[in-house]
């Protein structure tokens, strides 16, 4: 395996823990950016790195190996994917609370003492209601 | 048949396409989410009567030979998880249609939910390690959406936990995929269960940590299973109970498949049953804390991820038969309960113990439906759930592992303990009021204890459990030929590479 590539996967692993320890969630969604990328940096050490995969004829040793690019490059999608998602969480929470801090679990206090009103029934309630303004219309 | 093995991830896939186009025109979109999720529940079983007489089959998508393709297969331990995924999630869907809430607010509930179906059922499907990544990735995608359809305050918070926990698990996965390609050049299931033995012992059990880390943060082992009961009881209900029901084991499926697979022994593993034990005792002892159905049984379900790696643990023909068992019963019992506990919000109008009451009056169908699956649940004799428990601990004395088996026997008492809790407190106690509370915006329970959409599918598992019961000899016997399987892999290896 190179070495230059191992250490930056490791750095970049380093990097992308220290960041998803934080609080915020907006530096949470960057440390996992970077943990992926951590990842694929080990993934790609994998196939003979700096090689090119398909040009041209020759021997198997002067290509690189394709298939671990195939698999991160679906990987790179998913994270893509995922990354975006996080990010409207971020938001929203942001639009909720004024902040994108993850919170603490308020019902593990709340077994101590305290109380909270049913949200999911609310959800409910704000079904019936428009059924039944759809029904008057 | 063999051909047919890619049917239960496209079918879905598509239906959730036509789904979005007739987003509008609700009854259409409802008749293509029920038609794709039949469809799927009748193949799965015709599926499951071939491989149990056939034996394993297996294809390769786009007929690339063997350890380069991608490899669909189908064992029993695979049917026998298709066919339980389909039934729940068909029943779940019936129920969401039926529940003023998630699948009528929102348009896209019902697409979301077909490719929950589709990575669900490709998960059990797969045959290879990256294909297995993204079928969970698929499925995890999907579960996201689902968690926090309506985006309240609390959707949002749990749904932070369970997206960060997720995506960091998935992380792990690459890395341990990326490190196994590079010690046997191969990701194919099959071609690795013959080159991962070749490996020097400590690679081995590196990758075998490193897998039971990954898959044990999604099925919610001990002490990776904290983000569990808190993000899904905030989920709506129907939600919940197909997540209860299925996701947690589709970890479990991944790892008793990697161990059975990569990692055979032929002794019982102490790491795996350590695990086993805490997260019982853990799961268990949380649930006691609870004052929100919702979340008691959460817990438990932490609680019986415990008991099926203990089966798993003692890698033997019993230990595993008793897991599948296990797992089959409770599948269907904890789907049961967590639809009842959407019943008992809807009319009592809370998931607090202390907001609702006297259900055993107001509800009295609500009551039965939801003793039956708990009894099962806790192991009263002669409930499915008691003969799961019984083959797990037989066999734990046949392997002499006495103090896991003590652990597991203390764990049930404990459960029945937080059972009654739910029971005394929703079903006998009256229903108090505090102060600050606002009233229960609750419904008429009716003669029937709620909607007819809701009531039917939640009496209709815990028939199936019913049915466990009845045909637990057979059903047995057939766990314990999945066993088999799982403990030889020559059959699975033989019909991937030929």
């Amino acid at each position: 395996m190179n070495v230059t590539l191992a250490a930056t996967a490791a750095l970049l692993f380093g990097f992308g823990t220290y960041l998803v320890l934080q609080r915020k969630l907006s530096r949470i969604v960057i440390g996992l950016g970077i943990l992926a990328h951590g990842g694929n940096v080990l993934f790609l050490a994998s196939g003979r790195p700096g090689l090119p995969p398909f040009v041209g004829t020759g021997s198997r040793r002067e290509f690189s190996d394709p298939l671990p690019e195939a698999l991160i490059l679906t990987a790179i999608v998913i994270s893509f994917a995922v990354t975006i998602f996080l990010l409207a969480l971020a938001y929203r929470s942001w639009v909720l609370t004024g902040d994108d801090e993850v919170e603490d679990d308020i019902e593990d206090r709340r077994v101590a003492a305290g109380l909270r009103t049913d949200e999911e029934v609310g959800d409910e309630a704000t079904a019936i209601s428009e059924s039944i303004v759809e029904d008057e219309r | 048949m063999s051909d047919w093995l890619v049917l239960p991830i496209l079918l879905p896939i598509i239906g959730a396409g036509l789904s979005i186009i007739t987003g509008r025109v609700r009854w259409l979109q409802r008749l293509i989410g029920l038609s794709v999720l039949t469809v799927m529940m009748v193949f799965s079983v015709l599926l499951l009567v071939e491989v149990d007489r056939d034996g394993t089959i297996a294809t390769q998508v786009g007929a690339w030979p063997a350890p380069i393709g991608i490899t669909l297969i189908a064992d029993r331990f695979a049917a026998i998880m298709l066919v339980l995924a389909c039934l729940m999630l068909l029943t779940v869907l019936v129920y969401a249609i039926g529940q003023p809430g998630a699948e009528r607010n929102h348009v896209g509930f019902q697409s979301v939910y077909l490719i929950l179906a589709g990575g669900l059922c490709a998960t059990f499907l797969t045959g290879d390690l990256f294909t297995l990544f993204v079928s969970f990735e698929v499925m995890l995608t999907a579960s996201y959406v689902l968690l926090t359809l309506g985006a309240r305050r609390a959707q949002v918070r749990a749904g932070m936990t369970y997206v960060v926990i997720s995506l960091l698990s998935s992380t792990l996965f690459v890395t341990a995929i990326a490190l196994v390609y590079t010690a046997t050049g191969t990701l194919n299931l099959a071609d690795l269960s013959g080159k991962v033995g070749d490996l020097p012992g400590g690679v081995r059990m590196a990758f075998s940590v490193l897998f039971l880390i990954v898959f044990g943060i999604k099925a919610g082992l001990f002490p990776l299973f904290f983000w569990l009961p808190d993000s899904y009881p905030t989920a709506p209900s129907p939600v919940t109970a197909v997540f209860a029901g299925l996701l947690t084991k589709v970890g479990v499926y991944a790892i008793i498949r990697v161990e059975t697979l990569l990692f055979p022994t032929s002794r019982p593993t102490t790491l795996l049953l350590v695990l086993a034990g805490l997260t019982m005792l853990v799961g268990v002892l949380g649930s006691i804390a609870q004052d929100d159905f919702k979340r008691i049984l959460s817990f438990l379900i932490v609680s019986s991820i415990g008991f099926v790696v203990m089966g798993l643990g003692f890698f033997t023909v019993a230990g595993i038969a008793a897991a599948i068992f296990y797992v089959v019963n409770h599948i269907v019992v904890k789907t049961a309960l967590f639809l009842t506990g959407g019943l008992v919000e809807h009319v009592g109008g809370s998931s607090l113990l202390l907001g609702v009451g006297n259900m055993v009056r107001t509800a009295p169908v609500l009551a039965v439906l939801f003793a039956i699956p708990a009894l099962s649940l806790t192991g009263v004799p002669p409930f499915a759930g008691f003969v799961a428990k019984f083959a797990l601990v037989d066999s734990g004395f046949g392997t002499g592992e006495y103090i896991v088996v003590g652990v597991s026997l203390l764990v049930s008492l404990l459960t029945v303990f937080s059972m009654t809790k739910i029971w005394s407190g929703v079903f006998w106690s009256p229903a108090e009021r505090v102060d600050d509370m606002p009233p229960a915006a609750g419904h008429h329970a009716g003669r029937i204890g709620g909607p007819v959409l809701m009531v039917v599918p939640t009496a209709a598992l815990v028939a199936v459990s019913v049915a466990i019961m009845v045909l637990a000899g057979p059903l047995f016997a057939l766990s314990e030929r999945a066993a088999r399987d799982l403990l030889d892999p020559s059959n699975y290896v033989q019909a991937v590479l030929g």
